[in-house]
């Protein structure tokens, strides 16, 4: 195995696009080094990302944030704008392992890494997130729920990796919430994660809403069925009653260690009751 | 010279205090030397090869290309572990364990190992080792594997303790019975009777360090073995026995240990590392990973039980029953025994009786694990009391009061009890603040009981006066939660001094007589009771030094406060010597002074527990968190109550994540499904709150300052406690453990159906 | 395969050592530069016995390449009391008996004193939470948790 540190994004993705066998980039490395252990893990190639320039900055501009892709999780939570403007976002990506991962996993790593029990991702997707994917051929920006596309894979072309998460400010009367199920109250894979995000309008009706499911199929679901049962209604009981059976629907969980069939599809409607509860306060006070 | 280990009532200077531990800067500061601390030089990396299969015949084993790997320098197989146990069946099982023979019998089990210059090049070599396997059927259930049409482990096993013998092969390897009275007469006299089936899944001690050792074989046969081990005599001579060693060239010390709760109670990878160092003439350090700890080293067994309790409707038990079948892995062993021995240990019972089934299964080698197989045996029996009270009318904790064992009770195992605690621990957890506190919404109040026999055994303990007065105690035992500093309080204790004057030691097998292990919760009461009796035969040495020095009859010297005292007004004009004074005259008056002591460290009182516990489920998913924990324990006397308390802490904190979260989980396909602390749930720190404890103290009549063990009874009453309180707070039975959400959801489920 | 030359410093001193690609932190602290304070219990982040602090956070070193130690500063259990002198964090964890078997004490104590660098004034559940990647078996974390609460104090009284 080499191990690089490129300076540039330019050499990094040529070394990427150039390597001979498996290729890895390495951020945080909290998913990569475990692989590592592992006795069949064959790695040609680890380009280690955060020596290039922006990787390991959150920058804030007039209507958005791009979270470098180097970004440790714990960073987020200490950048005051980021966590008024996406408290959801934030609190799924302090979620992810413990205090020690958190110093160093990031949310484009979570995502690179395809697992679809994610923390972050659903919400992300919740909220609109964008990827901003650097390659031998130039940039491209691509909205998160198009990156994994099943357990360990992604949509990104060989030499391409992600560069930031870029992140629009919500408008007014909007908010987001993350709520996940693990069995302890620390350091558990997700059993099922529900990223809500939504936007009132004038007269306090949901006008707009984004439902994303983790942990209940092959990769995060992006529940639209979900959003249209809360759009224009006043998130009373009987749309909660609604939204948590749209959940439940749109899941394909299996029985695995972490939990059965049965339970995912009741508690993934438990969570996005909760959530979209939290998220509908948030934008209460948003103006 | 004999002693008297019998109690006598008096006011203590040293013990009941809280001195810092002697190994506690080491410990704080990194320097402290656990297994894998140690290295040698020249030496070589081990790695071992385990089967992925459940159950499987070895039909060949190739392990020519994994020699030619550059830098390998010895690759064994169970061929290099020749089968030297003379008929002896319980350790040709632990050879077997420690390298498949035949059959690899779990996913996890041993088939052969490297030794090599660095990591890289054995894990190399493991890959180039072929192993041919027939596979087999398997069985990893415990309920599946009794059943007669069950994939059968091993085809000479017959059901021993049964009449008439069988002629057919079992998976069942023995039955015991226990009891006394007419059960069935006893039910006939009862009111309410409750009658359940329970089951408990496999888990494991969890230790946070891995087995590790480092083994060096030298040519002329002299033996070094450094090991994280709760019993390095006993290493010393089960490896001795296996590999054809004189045990007094194998030396084996002990290191710091991370860990054991009784899963370091028996040998793993220790002769592995052995014959890789005798095959390839070099040092060699084998660690295991987390993965193999999980897959290959000591879980607790899994259980089904089925336990019936009559009682009149005044509160009065008229029969109690339990049959319990226990997983022992692949070999034969007496788990199921000890549960059936303990099922009803805490109550006074006319008739009882207790019947246990070992059962072999495709899964790991059952290893002890605290108070090993009380736990499932309590969840079982303390549920269905709890519910028997329910039925009655009855208050859960009088309704134990009602029935608790005593002083002359006749235990549901055989022995009639002296005093002991488990009713002064139901009358304070009645009058315990925890108990009358209020629930809030979602939440359950529950309780039980837990009983462990606790164990003494062979000891050995050298004290050596210093020329300075100070005092070095060397003992035997493996101190394994803080047992230096309790020992330390004992010697300070005996002699007279201060503590901060004496430093004890665990001393390696060249260096001490036998000890048995630090298991059975004997550390503190065994090693107490022979350092006592060595302090006593120092202090014998100190009066005739000091007789000597005044030139009297020693019989008129005694020993009071550390200091030699000269008997009666004759002697008005002479000092009382200090332990110090005699010390710095021992030179010119005898030579050094030491106290030795040997024994069989008879008399362990066993121990009782009662524990409180509240609750709150979350109905709609399942969710259990631990609002309050009270552990109420006898400790016969607390040595050092600071290291006490902690015993009864983490001894609840592990029996809270037995109850909850923690299980073995395997496939089809008979592999273990969660070899890691990701997904083996282990409590974490935000899953608990502060742990409260009470300490009681009835004085054990067998140890002289009224010892009793701590270590284990503290494991067993969770179980039952948190099921009582998860059952009480959501108004369903809990009869399954762990009560992880998804369980705990169908549970509500169901109910809400039917 | 060629080793890599990192220069790097640990607990205040300059390092420099040589590595493989693969290595971990954990591995190179403890077997290339014997520092075996950090211990590990699982290789895979799970339980906190290697915890270390790199540039100011506390991170599981066997969760780090030797290599990216470049440049950066890591602090180990080695290097936290000063000679002679313990940290609060120290003397309190044998006061208060906040260690059995002491195999998780150095990683507690690192990820603790990471925890008191930022937040001098925890609440229990802040501890209990910031903690939760460092497992222990023995001590059901009660005197644990009870040993940092009582080196915050102690420390927030030196400092006023």
């Amino acid at each position: 195995m080499r191990y690089e540190r490129p300076q540039t994004i330019t050499d990094a993705t040529a070394l990427l696009a150039g390597a001979a066998g498996n290729a890895h980039v390495l951020a945080g490395g909290t998913d990569l080094l475990v692989r590592m252990q592992n006795d069949d893990f064959d790695a040609g190639l680890v380009v280690d990302i955060k020596a290039i320039g922006g990787m390991c900055e959150i920058v804030e501009s007039d209507n958005a944030f791009t979270i470098g892709a180097a970004v440790p999780c714990a960073a987020l939570s200490e950048h005051a704008a980021l966590v008024a403007a996406w408290p959801g976002i934030v609190e799924a990506a302090n979620l992810i392992g413990s205090t020690q991962i958190q110093s160093r996993c990031t949310v484009a790593g979570n995502l690179c890494n395809a697992s679809p029990a994610a923390d972050s991702v659903p919400a992300m997707v919740a909220a609109g997130a964008q990827a901003r994917i650097v390659g031998p051929d130039g940039t491209r920006m691509v909205a998160v729920e198009d990156i994994p596309q099943g357990p360990g894979k992604t949509s990104l072309e060989k030499g391409e990796l992600i560069e930031a998460i870029v992140l629009t400010k919500p408008g007014p009367r909007s908010g987001d919430a993350y709520l996940r199920f693990i069995p302890r109250t620390e350091m558990d894979i997700a059993v099922v994660g529900v990223g809500v995000w939504l936007a009132l309008d004038e007269s306090g009706l949901v006008q707009e809403a984004r439902v994303a499911l983790g942990a209940v199929g092959p990769k995060v679901v992006l529940a639209q069925d979900a959003a249209a049962a809360i759009v224009g209604t006043p998130l009373d009981d009987a749309a909660l009653d609604a939204l948590a059976a749209a959940c439940s629907a749109a899941c394909n969980p299996i029985d695995d260690k972490r939990g059965t069939v049965t339970f995912r599809k009741q508690v993934a409607g438990v969570l996005a009751r909760r959530a979209a509860r939290i998220a509908h306060e948030r934008a209460g006070v948003r103006q | 010279m004999s002693f008297d280990a019998t109690y006598r009532d008096k006011a203590f200077k040293s013990v009941g205090t809280r001195p810092l531990r002697p190994d506690g800067v080491d410990k704080v500061t990194g320097r402290a030397r656990y297994g894998a601390d140690f290295n040698m030089p020249g030496q070589l990396v081990a790695r071992v090869l385990r089967s992925p299969h459940a159950h499987a015949r070895i039909k060949r084993i190739d392990t020519s290309r994994a020699e030619a790997v550059r830098g390998v320098k010895a690759v064994i197989t169970a061929a290099d572990l020749p089968d030297l146990t003379d008929g002896d069946a319980s350790l040709l099982a632990i050879l077997d364990n420690c390298m498949a023979r035949t059959k690899a019998l779990y996913d996890g089990h041993a088939v052969a190992a490297v030794a090599a210059i660095d990591e890289k090049s054995a894990k190399q070599a493991l890959k180039l080792i072929e192993v041919e396997y027939e596979i087999l059927p398997h069985v990893v259930d415990v309920d599946a594997a009794a059943r007669p049409d069950a994939p059968i482990l091993n085809e000479a096993i017959r059901t021993s303790g049964v009449e008439p013998a069988p002629d057919t092969p079992s998976n069942v390897a023995n039955r015991s019975e226990f009891g006394h009275g007419d059960v069935d007469a006893g039910f006939a006299q009862a009111d309410v009777i409750v009658e359940r089936s329970y089951r408990t899944e496999q888990t494991h001690q969890g230790y946070i360090e891995p087995h590790a050792c480092v083994a060096n074989c030298n040519p002329d046969g002299t033996t070094d073995l450094w090991v994280c081990t709760q019993g390095h005599f006993v290493y010393r001579q089960t490896c001795a026995d296996l590999l054809g060693l004189e045990v007094s060239k194998l030396r084996v010390t002990s290191s710091e240990i991370g860990g054991g709760f009784g899963g370091k109670t028996h040998v793993w990878a220790e002769p592995v590392a052995l014959a890789l160092s005798r095959k390839a003439g070099r040092p060699v350090k084998l660690v295991m990973s987390r993965e193999e700890v999980f897959r290959a080293s000591g879980p607790t067994s899994a259980t089904s039980i089925d336990v019936k309790i009559g009682a009149k409707a005044d509160g009065t038990i008229t029969a109690a029953e339990a049959t319990l079948r226990y997983s022992n892995g692949p070999y034969a062993d007496m788990w199921a025994e000890l549960g059936a021995m303990t099922s009803f240990a805490c109550y006074d019972l006319e008739n009882v009786k207790t019947v246990g089934f070992e059962v072999l299964v495709n899964r790991p080698k059952v290893a002890a694990y605290r108070a090993p197989s009380a736990p499932m045996a309590a969840f079982a029996v303390e549920s269905a009391v709890d519910e028997l009270a329910h039925k009655i009318g009855m208050d859960a904790v009088e309704f134990r009061i009602r029935n608790a064992a005593k002083e002359g009770t006749r235990s549901s195992y055989g022995p009639v009890y002296g005093p002991i605690g488990i009713g002064p621990t139901l009358e304070a957890a009645k009058a315990h603040p925890h108990m009358s506190a209020p629930l809030g919404e979602n939440q359950g109040r529950g309780m039980a009981c837990g009983f462990w026999f606790n164990f003494g055994g062979q000891t050995c303990t050298d004290l050596n006066i210093n020329a300075d007065g100070t005092v070095t105690l060397a003992v035997g035992t493996v101190d394994v939660g803080g047992s230096r500093a309790s020992l330390s309080l004992i010697a300070a204790e005996e002699l007279g001094i201060d503590y901060q004057n004496v430093k004890a030691v665990v001393a390696d097998t060249a260096t001490l007589g036998y000890n048995d292990m630090t298991d059975g919760s004997r550390g503190t009461f065994s090693s107490s009771m022979a350092t006592i009796s060595a302090a006593r035969n120092a202090i014998e040495v100190m009066r005739r030094r000091a007789a000597l020095t005044w030139d009297i009859p020693v019989e008129d010297v005694h020993w009071e406060d550390g200091h030699a005292k000269a008997a009666g007004s004759k002697y008005d004009n002479l000092s009382p010597l200090s332990v110090k004074e005699i010390a710095a005259e021992s030179g010119n008056s005898g030579g050094p002074i030491a106290g030795h002591s040997e024994m069989v460290a008879d008399g362990a009182g066993v121990s009782f527990a009662t524990h409180l516990c509240d609750v709150e489920v979350d109905p709609e998913t399942g969710s259990t968190r631990i609002v309050r924990y009270t552990v109420i324990q006898d400790a016969g006397k607390a040595v050092h109550p600071a290291y006490v308390e902690g015993q009864y802490q983490g001894g609840a904190a592990q029996g809270i994540g037995w109850a909850l979260n923690e299980e073995y989980i395997y496939g089809e396909d008979g592999r273990l499904q969660n070899p890691g602390f990701l997904d083996y749930r282990i409590p974490v720190c935000s899953d608990l709150p502060m742990i409260d404890t009470q300490i009681l103290e009835i004085p054990n009549p067998n140890h002289p300052y009224g010892v009793r063990g701590v270590g284990e009874t503290s494991i067993v009453p969770p179980l039952a406690a948190i099921a009582n309180a998860v059952s009480n707070a959501v108004g369903v039975r809990m009869t399954h453990i762990p009560m992880s959400p998804p369980r705990i959801l169908a549970a509500l489920n169901a109910d809400k159906d039917g | 395969m060629s080793s890599i030359a990192v220069s790097t410093t640990i607990n205040g001193d300059d390092v420099e050592y040589l590595c493989q690609a693969d290595e971990t932190l954990l591995d190179v602290l403890r077997n290339r530069l014997g520092l075996m304070g950090a211990k590990e219990g699982c290789g895979t982040g799970d339980c906190g016995a290697c915890s270390t602090i790199m540039d100011g956070r506390v991170v599981c070193s066997c969760l780090v390449l030797g290599a990216e130690a470049e440049g950066r500063s890591i602090e180990t259990i080695e290097g936290m009391a000063n000679g002679n002198e313990l940290h609060p964090l120290q003397s309190k964890f044998i006061e208060h008996a906040a260690l059995q078997c002491g195999i998780c004490t150095p990683g507690f104590l690192m990820a603790a004193k990471a925890l008191l660098d930022v937040k001098p004034d925890p609440t229990e559940k802040d501890i209990r939470f910031w903690l939760a990647g460092n497992l222990c078996r023995c001590t059901g974390y009660d005197k644990i948790v009870r040993a940092v609460q009582d080196a915050a104090q102690e420390m927030k009284g030196a400092r006023a």
